[in-house]
């Protein structure tokens, strides 16, 4: 009992003295919400803020900012296709338990001029530091082979970004990052998280979410599609023999 | 024209979309097959995901035979009979394939299957009709008309139990044969996202040995009611139609298909065979290489 009060206080007291000492983030995104719908083709995020000292005023000081944009996660399974007997099947798999639909990241620098390795991959700075949790007994050599072709996969499929350099701080108090988000984005609730770094260390960190969603008739058609299949299916019948029924009709006037 | 498909979770362009089902609805409107085996690769190679393509691509089919039925129906061209019972088979072809899909997915290797089949089947298919098309152009040159060949069911068929008369086919056979014909093609139709004409028509004439004037007709009948069950076998097991990409192809396929109708009154049937022959053999090797050249994706991608 003593024991635990006494590291209580040694913790507040950690946290009161950095606590003075690190600055303060003031994270926006700006839409909180992205809606599917047609003329969707993909969207801009730009995510800004500000970097304060304690007091509220600017902080004065060079900080290194790093922004993430990450989806939900999902669980996977990855296919690798191997030349057997001449034509290319998928031979080896491997399941994944939390690979984030989306992951972008922005920052100043790049991330190994930042931080070492050993900080990115507790805060996942960077593609080749995300916690996918492979499922199954595989080794580390294996792991890494198809951890590398899920993060090159969803790189070319424009769902996996990185981007050094790409955030702007001016005057010292305000960044920004733009990042891209395609057509083919999932729907769920994204974070956006923002790190203030300083000679290696995450001195701030700030998130905020962003709703990425289908609306108005999008979102009507996949909730049909997935909760009436009988009447989305009689209504796919419907159109396709409605359709090819009137056309015979209109070309018999011609 | 950026269109946001729902269901397939991406932005096309729709006249792209259009212009594709314009295409395969041309080819059935000339050739009397569903287009499908073209629709299908094509919306692959085109980025949309294939079990969204496989399933919209069956009611494409069903819209380009819809107006072919009609017409044939006019001119007495459909065996209702026979029609039925392979009806009645492609929906249990269906409901295997529906199975057969899942399983194939499960295990990871439902595209190998699915382009093997393509393979196999477009190869032989398209050579048999490459040649015979090849053959009939000559002997029309030479003015020597080539023997009629003697309109017979194969002996394998004689053979099995339980004979029905079909009196506008002009058979005698067991039902067996057509339902488990009607089962092949709906398995196929399931799996590949195609009508299964192309199957279908060659085998009515020679396995079943039917009487030429009802064979494009009932084939179509049959076609027109299994896609319709593939429709609704999606609709309930992979939910993987878009109605909006559906509706786009169908815009194009409808079109498509009666302009290929009138074209075909007027262009010469044997050449047009030999035209289809080789667009089927095309498809075909460009599955071939595609299984053989080491793919740009080594990585695939499915949700547990």
């Amino acid at each position: 009992m003593r024991n635990l009060r006494a590291s209580l206080c040694a913790l507040m007291a950690l946290f009161l003295l950095t606590g003075a000492r690190d600055p303060i983030l003031v994270p926006e995104v700006s839409q909180h919400e992205v809606d599917l719908q047609q003329g969707f083709t993909g969207t801009e995020l730009l995510l800004f803020g500000a970097i304060l000292s304690p007091e509220g005023s600017r902080a004065a000081q060079d900080y290194d900012i790093v922004v993430v944009l990450k989806g939900p996660t999902q669980s996977i399974i990855l296919r690798e296709k191997q030349k057997v007997a001449g034509i290319w099947i998928n031979a080896a798999g491997t399941e994944f338990r939390s690979a984030p639909s989306y992951y972008a990241i922005a920052s100043t620098r790049p991330i190994s001029e930042i931080v070492d390795d050993k900080t990115a991959a507790i805060y996942e700075l960077g593609l080749q530091w995300l916690q996918l949790s492979p499922i199954g007994a595989i080794n580390p050599e294996e792991q890494s082979r198809f951890s590398a072709g899920l993060v090159e996969l969803n790189q070319k499929n424009g769902l996996y970004r990185e981007s050094e350099g790409s955030v702007k701080v001016s005057e010292q108090v305000l960044y920004q990052a733009r990042i891209d988000l395609p057509s083919s984005v999932p729907i769920g609730t994204y974070t956006a998280e923002t790190f203030a770094i300083s000679k290696g260390r995450v001195v701030a960190s700030a998130s905020s979410e962003v709703e990425v969603r289908k609306l108005g008739f999008e979102r009507a058609v996949a909730n049909f599609s997935d909760n009436y299949g009988f009447a989305y299916g009689l209504l796919a019948v419907f159109v396709s023999v409605g359709m090819g029924w009137l056309a015979g009709r209109l070309f018999a006037l011609i | 024209m950026d269109v946001y498909l729902p269901i397939a979770n991406l932005s096309v362009n729709g006249l792209i979309i259009v212009g594709l089902g314009a295409i395969t609805g041309l080819l059935s409107g000339i050739f009397g097959v569903g287009g499908g085996f073209l629709t299908t690769p094509l919306m692959i190679f085109y980025g949309i995901p294939p079990t969204v393509a496989a399933a919209s691509a069956a009611s494409q089919v069903t819209g380009a035979s819809v107006s072919g039925v009609f017409a044939h129906t006019r001119r007495g061209g459909v065996d209702y009979q026979m029609g039925a019972v392979m009806v009645a088979g492609g929906i249990i072809g269906t409901g295997i394939g529906a199975l057969l899909f899942n399983l194939l997915a499960q295990l990871g290797q439902i595209d190998t299957v699915i382009n093997i089949l393509y393979v196999v089947l477009l190869g032989s298919i398209g050579g048999l009709m490459a040649k015979e098309s090849i053959q009939s152009i000559r002997a029309e040159r030479s003015g020597v008309s080539m023997a009629a060949k003697k309109r017979r069911h194969h002996p394998m068929v004689a053979s099995l139990p339980m004979r029905w008369r079909f009196y506008r086919s002009g058979l005698y056979i067991s039902p067996l044969a057509p339902l488990l014909l009607g089962m092949g093609t709906g398995i196929l139709t399931m799996l590949m996202g195609i009508g299964g004409g192309f199957i279908l028509v060659p085998a009515m004439l020679y396995i079943l040995g039917m009487s030429a004037n009802v064979v494009v007709g009932t084939s179509l009948f049959q076609i027109l009611f299994v896609t319709m069950a593939t429709t609704m076998m999606h609709a309930l097991t992979t939910h993987a139609i878009d109605i909006v990409l559906a509706s786009l192809l169908l815009f194009g396929s409808v079109t498509g298909a009666q302009l290929g109708a009138q074209f075909a009154q007027k262009a010469s049937p044997v050449k047009l065979r030999l035209v289809l022959a080789i667009i089927v053999l095309v498809v075909a090797a460009r599955m071939a290489l595609g299984l053989g050249y080491r793919p740009d994706d080594i990585y695939t991608m499915a949700p547990l």
